[in-house]
């Protein structure tokens, strides 16, 4: 049949529109982005050394939804393969691996979030975190005032169960109880959801090989060091650090909630009320602890401002930005009331450090706090694939 | 080491992304271009950055005229992976030992004999240390994983690939002093009786000239350069698609060649592979090639196969598909399969063209269906049954076709079938200019030049005169470039 005759306008030779964009499945603009990226870097693969997430996306051909969400999960945004891509921008494949996961990672977060009504505060997470917090620091600061007399309130309270006669202990536990258990039911709600998207059975989470290979490499952020590469000595670098920072940022807050789990169990076991003195195990962890979560957010957010402007998504910079200050203020109050706990500030500093607290557990599944739990099941799931016995 | 880490992509981010373009300029004002270098080179990739690094580690001032911007910079290097080079023992990155002469052997049959002996043996035998070298100005390599290609155990990988090592030696070279002007097109060479005086320099819209003691020239070849390719293909030459950047275009090849520098290698030939049709012109890279020719039949415009596709074991004959789909009208041709083979290779960038029959493909092609459908019917028909096996050649052949596929032969009947449009993607030209083992260019009169000195692809036709193997361009461009660098300050300096 002469060309003239041809109805049709289909062209073989005409570039696909979106270059790389094969059998791409329906998704958000974010997910086709990365179902595009997956594509043309499946058909290079040079980046296989730098993490998990280029072995992960070779034992593919194709890539649905679930996948892509568990490649962008898994991609712990390091940048290397931003540097080292031939096809970055400007070249016209326009081949951004770290940004384009950035963006798919946040959705997931909100698509996981439980319950559904709260997936909202996602949309303008910093907004949403800063007015829950600065809600929970009033509500304590207000419930302070109307339980106690002012002279308890700006009194100074010294020795065991000085705490307590601002907020009964009973109290305290039940309301951080609740806030606890609603964390922690609420972010493995949204561990399930995950899960479940990504296609992996629950036995897996039974395993102890990939449970532990991904513990290791979670701990020691194994792939955010883009395949071992270290480099020269150059006077002209100026480094980030990220690794060190997010390690002082995740150890400090291990040390904290260490800190309140022996403090619970002197309480209950011992039946010694806080405070402790400065050389007990519960204030020496919290304090540590507390001086790695001033570090490590400070740093961390510094990182992001040197960072490569074409590597970052400032849609999501005010969910980052939430998370860090909410673990910062978190550290400060706690140790301005350390410091403080004598005097007569100590009562206002209290509502403050609880209140903030407060608005970081409530918070807690509903920001940047999730991309632990998603990251490492994501690290579960690839030590399975990759396991070899 | 944690913080060395981000010690090194935050020197990346700085090198690579100059959130201010002034700041270049600046600091290429500030270094003044017109005080006499010890050693120019001109080019920008692994065989430029090693004779730079070179040179001045023997003390030598160092420039560097980089055509590209800066993203494009290093030229063939920025699509390469790996290097050849000869070790005697396994490492952490290699497999097993891979002696001199079995890296002699691999070039004398890749290269049909065409290569010269003594400077093949001399850059084999520098090779080695190489492996070392390397590393030392900063290049990582990765040990062999899956996408490695069968080649663990012959070539080194580079982590993260050409674009990672470039960015390593150009940061090396940042940090010893080498000087880098980028988007400086050398636009002409003044040389007067084989000694390299000056070089004239479009930077920034001038003219400068450029005085240096020596030179070296490690500027890539001419594939870019449709003009120049059309002279040996005709209008052919328009319809191929160039898989590294638009700035190979041979423009100092050609400017020695007329100072009366001799030449090597048949300026005729190039490296040609097919390549996705809907490729870009330029810079397509890796992604672009196809993998499955043995999987199926090629066709061309008139839906007629014209070679066997089952010849030799992939890649081995990967190269010589370029050259067979110039050759037929158009420079077009379909790589046609069907269902059963689709994940047997590497996927590439574009999906393949689908149709559930052989007529609908031909239509969406716009290529006549009557002839496919009975190209495909007359291929079925003269299949022989065996035992498929893509690893080694196999006894899946036709019988009495005319060409036959010797091997992999396997009819196209399960739907839907596919086909890639392909067209003739050229990676280098084999023209360059001679050299004697320390790289020094060699006059047409057969005399050594006094000062100029070739490494990397503008000079690979010495030891590759012909044929390709993985990472050889590489080695070249490292083990020549080294010398070259070496050799130049010695030059410079004397």
């Amino acid at each position: 049949m002469p060309a003239t005759e041809r109805t049709e306008v289909f062209d073989p030779l005409a570039k696909p529109k979106k270059a790389g964009l094969g059998d791409i499945p329906k998704g958000s603009d974010a997910l086709t982005e990365v179902g595009r990226l997956m594509t043309v870097c499946n058909s290079c693969r040079y980046c296989e050394g730098l993490c998990a997430v280029f072995p992960a996306m070779i034992a593919r051909r194709d890539f649905p939804d679930g996948d892509l969400n568990y490649l962008a999960n898994l991609c712990h945004n390091c940048g290397a393969c931003f540097y080292d891509c031939q096809f970055s921008p400007p070249h016209e494949f326009n081949v951004n691996v770290p940004k384009a996961m950035s963006r798919a990672r946040a959705e997931s977060y909100q698509a996981y979030a439980w319950p559904r009504i709260f997936s909202g505060l996602f949309a303008r997470n910093g907004l949403a975190i800063s007015v829950i917090a600065a809600l929970s620091v009033a509500g304590f600061i207000a419930g302070f005032a109307a339980w106690n007399d002012p002279t308890i309130l700006y009194g100074t309270h010294t020795g065991p169960g000085a705490f307590y006669k601002l907020m009964p202990h009973n109290a305290m536990v039940a309301l951080f109880g609740a806030v606890f258990l609603y964390a922690i039911l609420a972010s493995i709600m949204g561990a399930r959801l995950f899960w479940r998207d990504i296609g992996e059975p629950a036995v897996t989470l039974t395993q102890t090989n990939p449970l532990w290979q991904a513990m290791k490499d979670a701990g020691k952020l194994r792939y955010l060091d883009g395949g071992g590469a270290d480099c020269q000595a150059d006077e002209n670098d100026t480094p980030d650090h990220r690794r060190f920072y997010h390690h002082c940022t995740f150890y400090g807050f291990m040390l904290c909630l260490a800190a309140t789990s022996v403090a619970t169990l002197y309480h209950y076991l011992l039946g010694r009320e806080a405070p402790y003195p400065w050389y007990d195990l519960p204030v020496v962890l919290g304090t540590i602890g507390g001086i790695g979560l001033l570090i490590g957010p400070v740093g961390l957010l510094r990182a992001k401002f040197v960072r490569d402007p074409d590597m970052l998504d400032k849609d999501r910079f005010g969910m980052d930005v939430a998370f860090l200050a909410m673990l910062f203020f978190t550290s400060l109050t706690g140790l301005a009331l350390l410091v403080l706990r004598e005097t007569p500030a100590m009562g206002l500093l209290l509502a403050l450090h609880l209140g903030v607290v407060f608005g970081l557990f409530f918070t807690m599944p509903y920001g940047k706090f999730v991309h632990g739990i998603y990251r490492y099941m994501a690290l579960v799931r690839y030590a399975k694939e990759s396991y070899r016995p | 080491m944690i913080l060395a880490r981000y010690h090194c992509k935050l020197s990346a981010d700085t090198a690579i992304k100059d959130p201010n373009p002034e700041k270049e300029r600046i600091l290429g004002e500030m270094t003044d271009l017109n005080q006499k270098f010890d050693v120019l080179v001109i080019g920008g990739g692994n065989a430029a950055l090693c004779a730079a690094i070179s040179a001045r580690l023997e003390g030598a001032s160092v420039l560097v005229l980089e055509r590209a911007k800066k993203f494009y910079r290093g030229g063939n290097t920025r699509h390469t992976r790996n290097m050849r080079c000869a070790h005697d023992e396994a490492t952490d990155t290699l497999t097993g030992p891979y002696p001199e002469d079995e890296l002699f052997e691999d070039l004398l049959r890749v290269t049909e004999g065409e290569t010269d002996e003594e400077l093949a043996r001399h850059m084999i035998h520098e090779s080695k240390d190489m492996l070392n070298w390397i590393v030392e100005q900063g290049v990582k390599f990765q040990p062999p994983l899956g996408g490695t290609l069968g080649l663990g155990r012959t070539n080194s990988f580079f982590l993260g690939g050409g674009r990672a090592m470039l960015n390593a030696l150009y940061n090396t070279a940042d940090r010893i002093g080498v000087t880098v002007q980028y988007e400086a097109e050398v636009t002409a060479l003044d040389i007067q009786d084989g000694m390299f005086v000056s070089a004239t320099a479009r930077i920034d819209g001038k003219d400068l000239n450029i005085r240096a003691g020596a030179l070296v020239a490690a500027a890539g070849g001419f594939e870019s350069n449709i003009d120049w390719l059309e002279e040996y293909w005709g209008e052919a030459a328009r319809n191929f698609l160039i898989r590294g950047t638009a700035n190979n275009q041979g423009s100092v090849l050609k400017m020695l060649l007329d100072a009366g520098v001799q030449q090597i290698g048949d300026p005729t030939q190039c490296h040609a592979v097919a390549i996705d049709a809907r490729a870009p012109k330029y810079d397509g890279g890796i992604i672009t090639r196809l993998d499955c020719v043995v999987f199926g039949i090629v066709v061309n415009k008139h839906a007629k196969r014209f070679y066997d596709e089952g010849e030799d074991i992939w890649p081995k004959r990967y190269a010589i598909w370029g050259r067979l789909v110039a050759q037929q009208p158009d420079q077009i041709a379909y790589i046609v399969f069907d269902h059963s083979v689709l994940t047997k290779f590497m996927p590439s960038l574009f999906p393949p063209i689908k149709a559930d029959t052989i007529t609908e493909l031909a239509e969406k092609l716009q290529i006549p269906a009557t002839s496919l459908d009975e190209t495909v019917a007359d291929f079925n028909a003269a299949v022989i049954d065996g035992t498929f096996d893509h690893t080694v050649l196999d006894d899946c052949r036709t019988e009495g076709l005319d060409p036959p596929k010797t091997h992999w032969a396997q009819r196209l009947e399960t739907p839907p079938f596919y086909a890639y449009p392909v067209r003739p993607g050229i990676t280098f030209t084999y023209l360059g200019t001679r050299v004697n083992k320390e790289a020094r260019i060699q006059m047409a009169d057969g005399k050594p030049a006094a000062n100029m000195f070739a490494a990397g692809e503008i000079m690979s036709g010495n030891v590759l005169g012909k044929g390709y193997a993985a990472g050889i361009g590489m080695t070249i461009g490292s083990v020549f470039g080294r010398i070259a660098g070496r050799e130049a300050a010695h030059n410079a300096r004397n």
